[in-house]
């Protein structure tokens, strides 16, 4: 990986440069970073053209005092989330950014948890005790120039006469707790501003105190639909680093809980979709062939909805003896059952009613606002790091890359069932193919340490990129980590896509999306 | 065929006996309102529980199975349940009007169930003009739920609210057309005597193409009154929680639910009742063996029989399809259903004169 380190005044012109003479159009990531003495951030971009490809580009500020930076907003879609929340953790303000609140933590924390000299003592951020109003939370500070002068000024995020609907934090259709605050006229949506943070445990914070293997239970609980691909990815961050040789066995395995995990969340994400359009029955039909996938991970490794099975080097245990044969099952039933599903639903008039010319996330929109995974496939983005960088056993297997020209509602409900389809591909090539020789796991050190440096590694889960960031100084816990959350990302797009479409479809085009809020908080 | 007509008769003599007339009219009145409640109570018992049982068998679960045999107490539990609830005090909201829409739902929904006879002369009142006061009071149910919705102090419930009055509102246009689609062929509006000339052959039957497409048209704009899936836009829980009932508790809620359950009966039931002949046995001209037979079901038997089987076409809807959304809704009734019931009126008459 290539990467590029310039001072904070160049950063804008260099950034500028990436993005339009090189054309770096999607922005994977930004990490904040405290260095110590200086604060920082880590851009992580790649162009759409040749997604292998990926640059850093590094800056740092020595003030720590008001450390500020310049916005790549304007450049990136996507880059408004991540500066906020490089400005809630460590601080650094950006300058032309139009709203630099807080995004995970309450508007009124004190300190910025992720720098190294970060105070936790809880007597300084007190549990409150009195409800507040949600104006005093909605104020929205900014910095901008204007003519060379610099103007820090807060408005509100709704004007006075909006009628302000709250969806969330606790609502049938959120999936969890994100709070979407909606301004409607009538029955169509003006505006959405989402507030990110209900389930904010400090992972990353967490992480930067623990073992690498102790990390790793932490990575199912971040989008625990697919727990396995990113722990799978810590894994092969950490193997990276530590020039681990993993046995075939291991990748293979890993491989096909990656796609059973895919699938199982694929079919929860169909269910719940075509729940919020008012179909029940549909929902208890996901959750019923999920329900096998579970059985199959919980005789292997014990557990259901997160298995806990990779581990640095290898797997925690062999596979089950019935695992084989049981997978080989579950193939043709899933295969009969997604005819069911597609009969029960994608057939149905009203469905196709609803769905169709609905919520259009072009191409362009769609790498701007950095929205990977199937959501930014079903727009024609060639994205899957799968077949971009192949990892574990993918490039053994034969199968095809869904892309939908189409961006529409539609498209990204029906690319989820044909990945089902492609994963069982996968599934079918290699569960009679498993390496019998080389054990399930490489020996590693009783104490893991990574060598210093920056290591990423990305994979592909059942919504997106998933990355992981790890900086080591070479102790046995890390010096910063960050995970890029592909949930986040689509919450963007959702923004993106609602005004002007109905309540009813606010709902539906979320699900469509199928973002998981723990991936989202972190 | 027995008619309930001779019982009916027996207890007013028996009152007659000893009490002047008015007061026999009052202790009727008394009997037949405690009836009726009790058969209205029994009723949304028994249609929650299959409700339950259908939702169950459709969705590869079992549904309640653990209360009772087959779980047949479940819903008294959660009947007993519901009345032991808190009734939770809104804040700032209206609560003359909170209070009061939760009884004209239920009024309403009450009151068209009076005017249903359940067997051959069980019936507590037979108007000259039967299918109007059908419809109209049955229709009576928006103002509770628009005031329940307008009354709670909530956004969810105003949305509800509003989407509520567009919906049954519309529908009610599709539901009395279709109706009227049979009036025109029986030339009566008094329900009995639409029974009667029934009895050589249902109306679904006699009426040709334009009884059936009736009949549609009757039951899907009497599936949007009701307020149930696909058509749930009120409630739609995915989008407003439960729309203009978000706010209720206890027995309160329990009436929008009890009239959500009964409505269902009472469109299924005047189905029954205007297309399939009501209480009378499946007549065929010239078989007379065949008809003979037929005749020995009782009468309720028939009527239930009938009604159940139009309340599973419901549910059958109701667990198969998503929700539509508010245009589409309104679309569907303004630009599709309304245009077919006027022509089909139209249809009727001309074969009626011919």
């Amino acid at each position: 990986m290539e990467t590029i380190t310039v001072s904070k005044e160049q950063l804008h012109d260099e950034a500028r440069r990436l993005r339009y003479e090189e054309s770096y159009n999607f922005l994977i990531d930004i990490v904040g970073m405290d260095y110590g003495d200086s604060l920082g951030a880590i851009y992580y971009l790649s162009p759409s053209q040749k997604p292998e490809q990926v640059v850093a580009l590094k800056t740092s500020t020595t003030n720590r005092e008001q450390p500020e930076l310049f916005s790549v907003c304007d450049l990136w879609d996507s880059a408004s989330v991540y500066e906020r929340e490089v400005y809630d953790f460590f601080g650094i303000r950006f300058v032309n950014h139009p709203d630099m609140r807080r995004i995970f933590l309450r508007h009124d924390w004190k300190g910025f948890p992720l720098r190294k000299d970060y105070d936790a003592d809880p007597a300084i951020n007190p549990v409150p005790l009195e409800s507040e109003r949600i104006e005093d939370m909605e104020r929205v500070p900014s910095i901008t120039i204007k003519m060379g002068e610099r103007v820090e000024e807060t408005h509100q995020a709704f004007a006075d006469g909006d009628y302000v609907v709250n969806f969330g934090p606790q609502h049938p259709a959120m999936h969890g707790v994100l709070h979407l605050r909606v301004s409607l006229d009538g029955e169509v949506i003006k505006k959405i501003d989402p507030v990110f943070g209900y389930i904010h445990r400090g992972i990353e914070k967490m992480c930067e105190s623990y073992t690498y293997p102790q990390i790793l239970h932490l990575t199912d609980r971040l989008d625990y639909l697919s727990g396995t691909m990113n722990r799978h990815a810590v894994c092969l961050c950490c193997e990276k680093a530590l020039e681990v040789e993993v046995p075939e066995r291991a990748h293979y395995i890993r491989t096909i809980f990656d796609e059973l995990t895919r699938i199982a969340s694929h079919l929860l994400g169909w269910g719940c979709m075509c729940m919020d359009m008012g179909s029940i029955t549909a929902f208890v039909y996901g959750m019923r062939d999920r329900e096998k996938i579970m059985d199959i991970f919980e005789e292997s490794s014990g557990g259901r909805l997160m298995p806990a099975y990779a581990t640095i080097g290898g797997l925690a245990q062999d596979i089950h003896p019935n695992f084989q044969k049981k997978v080989k099952e579950f193939i043709p039933y899933m295969r009969k059952m997604l005819k069911e599903h597609h009969l029960l639903f994608t057939g149905n008039p009203i469905a196709r009613g609803r769905m169709e010319g609905i919520g259009h996330l072009s191409r362009e929109k769609a790498i701007a606002l950095g929205a990977t995974g199937p959501s930014g496939r079903a727009s024609g983005w060639h994205n899957d790091i799968r077949k971009v960088e192949p990892y574990a056993a993918y490039a053994k297997v034969n199968f095809e890359e869904v892309l939908r020209p189409g961006g529409l509602t539609f498209d990204r409900y029906i690319i989820r069932l044909d990945e089902i389809e492609q994963s069982l591909r996968i599934i079918e090539q290699l569960v009679d193919n498993i390496p019998a020789e080389g054990g399930y796991a490489a020996k590693t050190k009783a104490v893991i340490k990574l060598p210093e440096g920056d290591f990423f590694q990305r994979v592909e889960n059942a919504r997106g990129q998933f990355g992981v960031h790890i900086t080591s100084r070479g102790d046995k816990t890390p010096y910063r980590v960050k995970f890029r959350s592909p949930c986040l990302t689509l919450v963007g797009a959702l923004k993106a896509i609602a005004p002007d479409t109905k309540v009813a479809d606010l709902i539906m085009l979320g699900a469509s999306l199928d973002y998981v809020i723990p991936c989202i908080d972190r | 065929m027995f008619s309930f007509s001779t019982v009916t008769q027996w207890i007013d003599d028996l009152l007659r006996q000893g009490l002047c007339d008015e007061l026999v009219l009052l202790v009727e009145f008394i009997l037949i309102g405690f009836a009726l409640l009790a058969a209205y109570a029994v009723f949304a018992l028994v249609l929650i529980y299959m409700e339950r049982r259908v939702c169950a068998f459709m969705q590869c679960r079992l549904g309640p199975n653990r209360v009772g045999p087959f779980g047949i107490f479940q819903t008294v539990a959660d009947m007993v349940k519901i009345l032991l609830k808190e009734l939770i005090h809104i804040n700032r909201a209206d609560h003359f009007l909170f209070r009061l829409a939760a009884f004209l739902v239920i009024v309403a929904s009450v009151g068209t169930f009076g005017a249903l006879p359940f067997a051959k002369g069980l019936q507590a009142v037979d108007f000259n003009m039967g299918v109007f006061y059908l419809l109209a009071v049955s229709s009576l149910g928006v103002v509770g739920i628009l005031l329940a919705g307008w009354s709670s102090n909530s956004k969810y419930t105003m949305i509800g609210a509003m989407r509520s009055g567009a919906q049954l509102i519309s529908y009610e246009l599709s539901c009395g057309l279709s109706l009227l689609a049979i009036v025109v062929l029986a030339g009566t509006m008094q329900l009995s005597e639409i029974v009667e000339m029934q009895a050589d052959g249902w109306f679904i039957f006699k009426g040709h193409v334009p009884a059936v497409i009736a009949f549609v048209c009757y039951l899907i704009a009497g599936h949007a009154e009701t307020n149930r899936g696909p058509f749930d836009l009120p409630e739609a829980e995915s989008e407003l929680t439960a729309g203009y009932h978000t706010e209720y508790s206890g027995i309160q809620f329990g009436f929008f639910y009890l009239a959500e359950y009964l409505n269902m009966f009472i469109i299924a039931a005047i189905a029954a009742t205007i297309f399939l002949g009501w209480w009378m046995p499946l007549h065929v001209p010239g078989w007379e063996g065949f008809n003979g037979a037929m005749d020995y079901i009782p009468s309720a038997v028939w009527f239930l029989g009938k009604t159940f089987f139009c309340v599973f076409l419901q549910l059958w809807v109701r667990w198969s399809f998503p929700r539509l959304r508010i245009d589409q809704l309104l679309k569907l009734e303004w630009k599709i259903l309304m245009p077919i019931c006027l022509i089909n009126i139209l249809l009727m008459a001309i074969i009626v004169a011919l």
